[in-house]
């Protein structure tokens, strides 16, 4: 390791997180005053209709494209004249855009050409705030990290957590009004995954709106996925973070010493394996896997739990059959996460050139596989922008991607909307959305804000 | 006729029919065996079709290929005969195969 490099390892292990986020930001904000350059903020246009661009222009970054309903028109346009179609001059810079199913399937598979450092997500985090995670990172440095913390969701694990997570779920359903609308995506969706979020961290029980609150905004920044977040507030919120699992990290590991039983939670996990006992002292690592383990836990379930709803009242000759039998709940839950696809990408830079579907892509070049596009491949799936609760190939779905980063949490996933679905078919005739729903403004998560709902009671047989 | 059989966690017993030039997994998918799921299609790319080979079997059916090993290699119920039976590839001297399922598919 060159001196200077050991002297910022030092830094990093010595000084606390929160203070050296703090030095950065000051730093970042310090510059942008110098220097300016500060980017323009992000304006909602109306998305003009796919037909009326040139294939050149289309532009899938756009962070508005699903909340104005146009995702679909545009990427099935792409799927048809330009499978691997190249966009020069996008705000997040040059990018291919990958929208079969089968060439999907190819850059997944295949991370020694395609890999996923430095970062996953079309754009680029804030300066300075590149926080190291193994969803980013290639084989071998990937496997170890994902090695240290897969047992916290393993299923094994979940056999453990599926009785905690019922009663939690049960508890969220019977609070909920009846014959009146309310906000499901704060009631339910939120209020659910927030609680599993402080289960698998260990967090205390209180307080589990912050890990809310921080995955959100870790997702959120401008430059990254077209959200609408702030600097400061992204940089407030990431040191407060900070301080919180450290002082977690160092919490856990006094009660360890102290002779208290060790759980099954992530801390424990990282703690007790060789490869990551130290990883509070390597802040960027540290912090990145967490926050990964609480973002990935975070907005996808939230928004498949809402997703549901909202699919089954735009098709309800499928709530129809749901009812009509309920040995289906396991194979929706999956036609469920198909149809919302709740993160619509993962992104890849290639490697070395190389020949992708008739295209020519350079080594350097930015590729994004568009999951929301291969989803509804009509190749792939009959009828694919419907809701098909019995359809036989639903577990084909690729949102949780394939190849070595395919998403460890998806046992999780389908654990608790399945659980979910089990007990609101207990207690509810009709979950009836009320109005439209509104959706998260990104290109990466695709989500919904607030959605109202109306509950009938079932009637006793 | 010719047979294969996947023994469960539980020690259920399944068979099905062995059929030349399908991959195991797509026997079992095709007949419905339990503790299968083969999400990727057969591409070796997901590790959900996880099964352990019956020692007896193991020499005639084959080793573990580079991208069988990189899903397979983090995989807690991993044995020394695990494979992924979507890269099985069935043939007429396979008649009998027996294959142990894990508990969990990942």
């Amino acid at each position: 390791m060159k001196a200077l490099d050991r002297v910022v390892a030092k830094a990093q292990a010595t000084i606390p997180m929160d203070r050296q986020l703090q030095g950065v930001h000051l730093y970042q904000k310090a510059r942008l005053r110098v220097l300016g350059g500060a980017p323009d903020p992000i304006v909602e246009r109306p998305v003009p209709p796919v037909e009326e661009l040139d294939l050149a222009e289309i532009d899938v970054s756009n962070p508005f494209l699903f909340r104005q309903g146009r995702w679909q028109s545009y990427f099935a346009r792409l799927r048809d004249e330009a499978p691997v179609h190249f966009q020069a001059n996008s705000p997040f810079g040059p990018f291919w855009s990958v929208t079969r199913y089968d060439d999907i399937m190819a850059v997944d598979k295949n991370h020694e050409v395609f890999s996923a450092e430095p970062f996953i997500v079309i754009g680029t985090p804030p300066p300075g705030m590149s926080l190291e995670m193994f969803i980013a990172m290639d084989p071998p440095r990937h496997d170890l990290q994902r090695q240290a913390v897969q047992g916290v969701v393993s299923p094994k694990n979940l056999k453990e957590m599926e009785g905690l997570i019922r009663e939690r779920v049960r508890e969220v359903l019977d609070d909920l009004p009846v014959g009146e609308p309310f906000d499901w995506v704060e009631r339910v969706s939120v209020e659910l995954t927030s609680r599993m979020l402080a289960t698998l961290l260990d967090f205390p029980y209180e307080q589990r709106q912050k890990l809310v609150y921080w995955s959100d905004l870790a997702a959120s920044s401008e430059g990254t996925t077209g959200g609408p977040s702030d600097m400061d507030e992204m940089f407030r919120g990431m040191a407060d973070m900070a301080r919180h699992f450290t002082a977690l990290w160092h919490d856990k590991a006094a009660r360890t010493a102290a002779g208290e039983a060790p759980g099954f939670d992530l801390i424990t996990l990282l703690q007790s394996n060789e490869n990551t006992k130290d990883l509070v002292d390597r802040p960027m690592e540290f912090l990145g896997n967490l926050t990964l383990l609480i973002v990935g836990g975070n907005d996808t379930t939230r928004n498949s739990m809402t997703g549901g709803v909202l699919a089954l009242n735009r098709f309800p000759d499928q709530f129809a059959k749901l009812k009509a039998n309920p040995d289906l709940i396991p194979n929706m839950v999956s036609e469920i996460i198909r149809w919302q696809t709740p993160l619509a990408y993962m992104r890849r830079i290639a490697k070395t050139d190389t020949m992708l579907n008739g295209q020519f892509i350079r080594k350097g070049d930015k590729l994004v596989m568009w999951y929301a596009s291969g989803n509804r491949d009509e190749s792939k799936f009959e009828r694919a922008d419907e809701l098909v609760i019995d359809r036989p190939n639903a577990r084909n779905h690729i949102s949780f991607g394939f190849g070595v980063h395919r998403c460890m949490g998806n046992r999780l996933a389908e654990l608790q909307l399945r659980i979910l679905w089990e007990e609101l078919l207990e207690r509810f005739e009709d979950i009836a959305v009320v109005g439209e729903p509104e959706y998260v403004q990104s290109n990466f998560v695709k989500g919904y804000t607030r959605m109202l709902v109306q509950l009938s009671p079932k009637q006793p047989a | 006729m010719a047979t294969v059989t996947f023994i469960t966690h539980d020690g259920e017993k399944h068979e099905a029919p062995l059929v030349e030039g399908q991959s195991l997994m797509q026997v079992a998918t095709d007949n419905a065996v339990p503790g299968i799921d083969g999400d990727c299609g057969g591409e070796s790319a997901c590790g959900t079709c996880h099964v352990i080979v019956d020692g007896a079997w193991a020499g005639l059916s084959g080793g573990c290929s580079e991208d069988e090993e990189q899903m397979l290699g983090m995989n807690p119920e991993r044995q020394p005969t695990s494979r992924l039976s979507c890269q099985i590839g069935l043939t007429a001297d396979l008649d009998g195969l027996t294959v142990h399922l894990p508990e969990f598919q990942l």
